[in-house]
C-alpha cells in the first residue's frame, strides 16, 4: 500500500462516515415516526374524532419532510459500496449484494407505493385503505432496515460463507446463517428499537415545546402520551438489548469491547470504567497509563462480557500481541500466518496463470493452512488491529448515559399525564425539548461505537479497509467528499428550517 | 427446483431480471422527462405546479427502481458493480448527485422557509431530468463502445483515464444514446401529463410536446441504431471464454436472435403509435403504448449487450478484462437464493399496479392543489 492509496482510503472512510452519519440523522425518525403516525391514524379511524385526523396529518407532514431527505442520503450509501469500495464489492458482493436486492424488492416498493397514498390519497381511497397504506409505509420502512442490518451484522460477524481462491472472493454457503445470524438479529432489534425511542423523543419534545408556548395543548398532550408509552417500552428494550449486544461483542469482537472500555491489560473481575479521561498518548504495548482519571465498577465488565463476575476479559495488548497463558493468539502472530496466506494466494494465482498444476496445488495447500488469517496478512503492524480507543470509549459512554436518562423522562411524562399536571410542569417540558436533541446525539454515538470500534476491518478479521477500497487518486474522493458535505449540509439546514416553520404553523392551521 | 438449473441458465435468467428492472426504470424516467417540461411546456406557475405534482406522486417509484437496479446488479453481477462504479467514478457520482437533489426537491420546493428558494429546487429537478438521464444513457452506451479499464488477477479495477467515466459522454455514440434517452423521457413525460392532468391548455401543449420531443429524439435514435448495426462488437468465444472484436457483432446478434429484433421493432412501433395517438388522435392512453414500447426497446438493448456470447461491459485497454454475464456473476448458490426471492417480484408488481390504478383513477386538477390538502401538495 503506497501513501497515495492510504490517503484515498482515509478520504473514502471519511466520505462513508459523512454520508452514513447524515443518513442516520433522518432514518431513525422515519422508522419510528412512521409507526407513531400509524398509531395516531388508527385512533382517528377507531374514534372518528377529527382532532386525531389533524394531529395525524401534522406529524405526517413532518414525517414526509424527513423521509425525502432520508431517501436522498440513502441512495449514495448503496452506490458508494461500488464507487469507493470496489474491491470490497467484488470480494463480498456474492454475499452482501443479496440482502441489498431483497431490501429493494420487499421493502422499498412497499414504502414507495403506499407513501403516495398516505400523503395524497386522503380523498382518493377509503379511510381504511388509507390507514392500511400508512401501516404499509411503517412496515416497509422497518423492513428496509432488516436487510441492511443483516448486511451490517455480517460485516461485524462474517458467517455462512467460504473463500474461493480461484475467484479471489468470499462466497455464500448458507443464506439462513447470514439472515438469521444472532448478530444480525441483535443489530436489527437494537437499531429499530432505538429508532422508536428517537421518534418518541421527537414527538414528546415538539409537544413539550407546544405546552411551553401554550399552543395546541390538547393535541400536544395526546401526542405526548402515545409517544411516551412507545418511548418507555422502546427505551427499556434498548437497555436490555444493549446488554445482550455487549455479550455478543465480547464473544465475537473482543477488540471492540476492549476499546469501548479502554482496557489494555486483560484481567479477571474486569471493571467497567463508569467515567474516565482517556490518555490519548497511550498506544498498544507501551507502559503509559490508559487513563488520566477513572471511576471503576469492579467485576462489571466480566459480568457483562461472560455473565460471570470473576471471568477473564482480554485487553487490547492481549489481542494485539497475544497471551499464551490465556491461549489468545494475537494480531502479531496472525499477521505472520496471514502474510503466508497472501503470498501463497499470489503463488497459486501465478501458477494457475502459467498452467503449472503441481505448483498451483502445492500453493493452494499452503494457502488453506493459513487462510483463516488472510485479512491479517494485509496489516502493516500489529497495533493497526486496534481501533481508535478514545472515540470508541467516549461514544459508548454518551450512548449509555443518555440511554439511561430517556426512560426516566418518559416515566415522568406518563406520571404527569396520569396526574393531569403535564401542562404546568414547565421544567419537564423543557427537559423533553432538550432530550429531542440528546436523542440524536445518542443515535450518532451508537453508530460511532459500532463502526469506529470495528476498525480497521471492513469485514471483521477478513478484509481491512485498506484492501477494500477503490484504486483512485485521492483528489477524486476528496472532491466528492466536499461536494457531499456542502450539499448535505445545505439540505439539512433547509430541512431544519422547513420543519421549524411547519412546527410554528402547527396542526390546527 | 431452481437449484438444479445449470449456472449458465441462472446467469442468463439474472441478466433478464436485471434487464427487466433496467427497462422498467427507462419507462419510469417519464418522471425525469416531465421534470424538464416545467421550463418549456408550462406557461404559468399553476401549470408548473400541476406538472410537478403529477410527477411527484411517482418520483419514488422511479427512484426505488433505480435503487433496485443497482441492488440487483450488485447481487447478480458484483464484478460489474465493482468495476463500473469503482472505475467510472465520476459519471456515477454525478448521476447520483442529480438523484439526491431530485429526492428533496419535490418535498421542499413549495414549503415555506426552504432556504434555497423554489427556483433552485426546480433547477434541481431539471438537472436530474436532463444531465442525470444524459449521463445514464452515456453509461449504458459504454456497454457497446467499451471503456478503458483493466482488471488484475484479483479482479481489482484500474481505470485508464483521469476522467473516470466522464470521457464516455464525449463518445458520439454514447452522447447520442444519452440524448435519445433525454428526449424519450420528455416524450413519455408529456404523454403521462396528457393521461393524468385535467387542464385543457396544458394538455394541448403536452400533446404537442410529445411529438416534438419524439422528432428531437429521432436523429439520436438513428445514430444509435446505425452505430449498433455497423460497429465492431465484443464477442466471446464460448469454448475458451476469450473476448475478441467481431465486425458487425450487434447486427449478427440481432439477426441471430429474432425475438430481440421483434422486441426492438415492436417497441419502437409501440412508442411511435403512442405518440401519434397522443399528439394527433386525441387519445389519452398513449403513455401505455409509449411505456410498453420503452420497456421492449430496453429489453432489446440489454439483450444485444448481454446475450449471444457478447461481453456486456467491454474493456478497450485489455480485451480479456471485459465482463460477460458468465465471468461477472455471483456464485450458483447466490443466484439460486436470489431466484427464489425473485418469485416475489410479480406480487410486488401487482400491488404497485393496484395502488397506481387507485391513485390515478381521478385526474389531477388545479382544485386539488388549492383545496383542503394544499399544504401537503408539492
Amino acid at each position: 500500500m503506497g501513501d497515495q492509496i492510504l490517503t484515498t482510503v482515509d478520504w473514502a472512510r471519511a466520505q462513508f462516515a459523512l454520508t452514513a452519519m447524515y443518513h442516520w440523522i433522518f432514518v431513525p425518525l422515519t422508522l419510528g415516526l412512521s409507526f407513531l403516525v400509524a398509531f395516531f391514524e388508527s385512533i382517528y379511524v377507531k374514534t372518528g374524532n377529527d382532532e386525531w385526523r389533524k394531529l395525524t396529518k401534522f406529524w405526517m407532514t413532518l414525517f414526509g419532510i424527513n423521509f425525502a431527505i432520508g431517501a436522498a442520503t440513502g441512495i449514495i450509501l448503496e452506490f458508494q459500496f461500488g464507487t469507493n469500495w470496489s474491491n470490497y464489492s467484488w470480494m463480498v458482493g456474492d454475499i452482501f449484494g443479496a440482502p441489498l436486492a431483497i431490501e429493494g424488492i420487499f421493502a422499498f416498493f412497499l414504502e414507495a407505493s403506499f407513501f403516495a397514498v398516505m400523503f395524497f390519497g386522503w380523498h382518493k381511497v377509503s379511510k381504511r385503505f388509507h390507514l392500511f397504506s400508512t401501516w404499509m409505509v411503517a412496515v416497509g420502512s422497518n423492513l428496509s432496515a432488516v436487510w441492511i442490518l443483516v448486511a451490517n451484522g455480517w460485516m461485524q460477524f462474517p458467517t455462512g460463507m467460504s473463500f474461493n481462491p480461484d475467484k479471489a472472493r468470499f462466497e455464500m454457503q448458507n443464506f439462513w446463517d447470514i439472515a438469521l445470524s444472532p448478530v444480525a438479529v441483535q443489530k436489527f432489534t437494537h437499531t429499530t428499537s432505538s429508532a422508536f425511542l428517537l421518534a418518541s423523543l421527537f414527538v414528546v419534545g415538539i409537544s413539550g415545546l407546544f405546552l411551553l408556548q401554550k399552543r395546541h395543548q390538547k393535541m400536544a398532550q395526546r401526542s405526548m402520551v402515545v409517544a411516551a408509552v412507545l418511548g418507555l417500552v422502546a427505551s427499556v428494550f434498548v437497555a436490555f438489548n444493549g446488554d445482550e449486544s455487549a455479550f455478543h461483542i465480547a464473544q465475537r469482537q473482543p477488540m471492540k469491547l476492549a476499546a469501548m472500555e479502554g482496557l489494555y491489560y486483560g484481567q479477571e473481575k474486569a471493571p467497567v470504567v463508569a467515567l474516565g479521561i482517556i490518555n490519548s498518548s497511550k498506544k498498544p504495548g507501551d507502559n503509559l497509563p490508559a487513563f488520566h482519571q477513572e471511576l471503576k465498577i469492579p467485576g462489571l465488565l466480566s459480568l457483562m462480557a461472560n455473565r460471570k463476575v470473576d471471568s477473564f476479559v482480554p485487553g487490547i495488548n492481549d489481542l494485539v500481541y497475544g497471551n499464551a497463558e490465556r491461549n489468545i493468539v494475537g494480531a502479531q502472530q496472525r499477521m505472520v500466518s496471514g502474510k503466508i496466506a497472501v503470498a501463497e494466494l499470489t503463488n497459486y494465482k501465478g501458477a494457475k496463470e502459467k498452467g503449472d498444476a503441481a505448483a498451483a496445488a502445492s500453493a493452494l495447500e499452503r494457502f488453506n493452512q493459513h487462510k483463516e488469517d488472510l485479512g491479517y496478512g494485509y496489516l502493516d503492524s500489529p497495533a493497526q488491529a486496534a481501533p481508535p480507543v478514545a472515540i470508541t470509549f467516549y461514544a459508548f459512554r454518551v450512548m449509555v448515559g443518555l440511554g439511561t436518562l430517556f426512560p426516566l423522562i418518559f416515566l415522568l411524562v406518563l406520571y404527569s399525564a396520569y396526574r393531569g399536571t403535564l401542562e404546568g410542569q414547565r421544567w419537564l417540558n423543557r427537559a423533553c425539548f432538550a432530550c429531542l436533541f440528546l436523542g440524536y446525539v445518542a443515535q450518532q454515538a451508537g453508530w460511532v461505537v459500532a463502526e469506529v470500534g470495528r476498525q480497521p476491518w471492513a469485514i471483521q478479521g477478513l478484509l481491512p479497509v485498506g484492501v477494500a477500497s477503490t484504486k483512485l487518486a485521492a483528489s477524486n474522493v476528496q472532491a466528492t467528499f466536499f461536494m457531499f458535505l456542502a450539499l448535505f449540509t445545505a439540505l439539512l439546514l433547509a430541512e431544519i428550517r422547513i420543519m421549524m416553520k411547519q412546527i410554528k404553523i402547527g396542526p390546527e392551521a | 427446483m431452481i437449484g438444479n438449473l445449470d449456472i449458465s441458465v441462472l446467469q442468463q435468467l439474472w441478466w433478464l431480471i436485471v434487464s427487466v428492472v433496467g427497462s422498467l426504470f427507462l419507462f419510469l424516467t417519464f418522471v425525469q422527462g416531465g421534470q424538464t417540461l416545467i421550463f418549456t411546456t408550462a406557461r404559468t406557475e399553476e401549470e408548473k405546479s400541476l406538472i410537478i405534482n403529477a410527477m411527484g406522486r411517482k418520483w419514488e417509484l422511479t427512484f426505488t427502481t433505480l435503487v433496485l437496479f443497482g441492488g440487483a446488479l450488485f447481487a447478480a453481477f458484483p464484478l460489474f458493480y465493482a468495476t463500473s462504479f469503482g472505475g467510472a467514478y465520476w459519471v456515477w457520482m454525478l448521476i447520483l448527485f442529480t438523484f439526491v437533489v431530485q429526492a428533496v426537491s419535490y418535498e421542499f420546493r413549495k414549503k415555506p422557509h426552504n432556504v434555497l428558494g423554489a427556483r433552485t429546487y426546480e433547477i434541481f429537478l431539471f438537472v436530474n431530468g436532463s444531465v442525470g438521464i444524459l449521463l445514464i444513457g452515456a453509461a449504458v452506451g459504454t456497454f457497446f463502445t467499451g471503456s478503458r479499464f483493466s482488471l488484475n488477477l484479483y479482479n481489482s479495477v484500474t481505470w485508464g483515464t483521469a476522467f473516470h467515466g466522464l470521457e464516455a459522454a464525449l463518445n458520439p455514440f454514447n452522447l447520442a444514446f444519452g440524448l435519445f434517452l433525454v428526449f424519450l423521457a420528455r416524450t413519455l413525460g408529456a404523454m403521462y401529463l396528457v393521461n393524468h392532468v385535467a387542464h385543457e391548455a396544458l394538455v394541448q401543449r403536452a400533446r404537442r410536446a410529445s411529438w416534438i420531443n419524439l422528432l428531437w429524439a429521432l436523429p439520436f435514435l438513428l445514430t444509435v441504431l446505425f452505430g449498433l448495426m455497423t460497429m465492431d462488437g465484443f464477442a466471446v468465444d464460448p469454448a475458451t471464454g476469450k473476448v475478441f472484436l467481431e465486425p458487425g457483432k450487434y447486427l449478427h446478434n440481432l439477426l441471430g436472435m429474432p425475438a430481440v429484433l421483434v422486441l426492438l421493432l415492436g417497441g419502437l412501433g409501440s412508442v411511435i403509435y403512442g405518440v401519434v395517438a397522443t399528439g394527433f388522435l386525441g387519445r389519452n392512453s398513449g403513455i401505455w403504448f409509449g411505456g410498453i414500447g420503452t420497456v421492449l426497446v430496453g429489453l432489446a438493448v440489454f439483450s444485444l449487450a448481454g446475450y449471444g456470447n457478447t461481453a456486456f461491459y467491454p474493456s478497450l485497454t485489455d480485451l480479456q478484462s471485459s465482463l460477460t454475464i458468465y465471468n461477472a456473476s455471483s456464485s450458483k448458490y447466490t443466484l439460486t437464493v436470489m431466484s427464489y426471492v425473485a418469485i416475489a417480484v410479480p406480487f410486488v408488481l401487482a400491488y404497485v399496479a393496484y395502488v397506481w390504478k387507485l391513485m390515478n383513477a381521478k385526474k389531477l386538477t388545479l382544485a386539488e392543489l388549492t383545496g383542503e390538502d394544499a399544504g401537503e401538495m408539492y
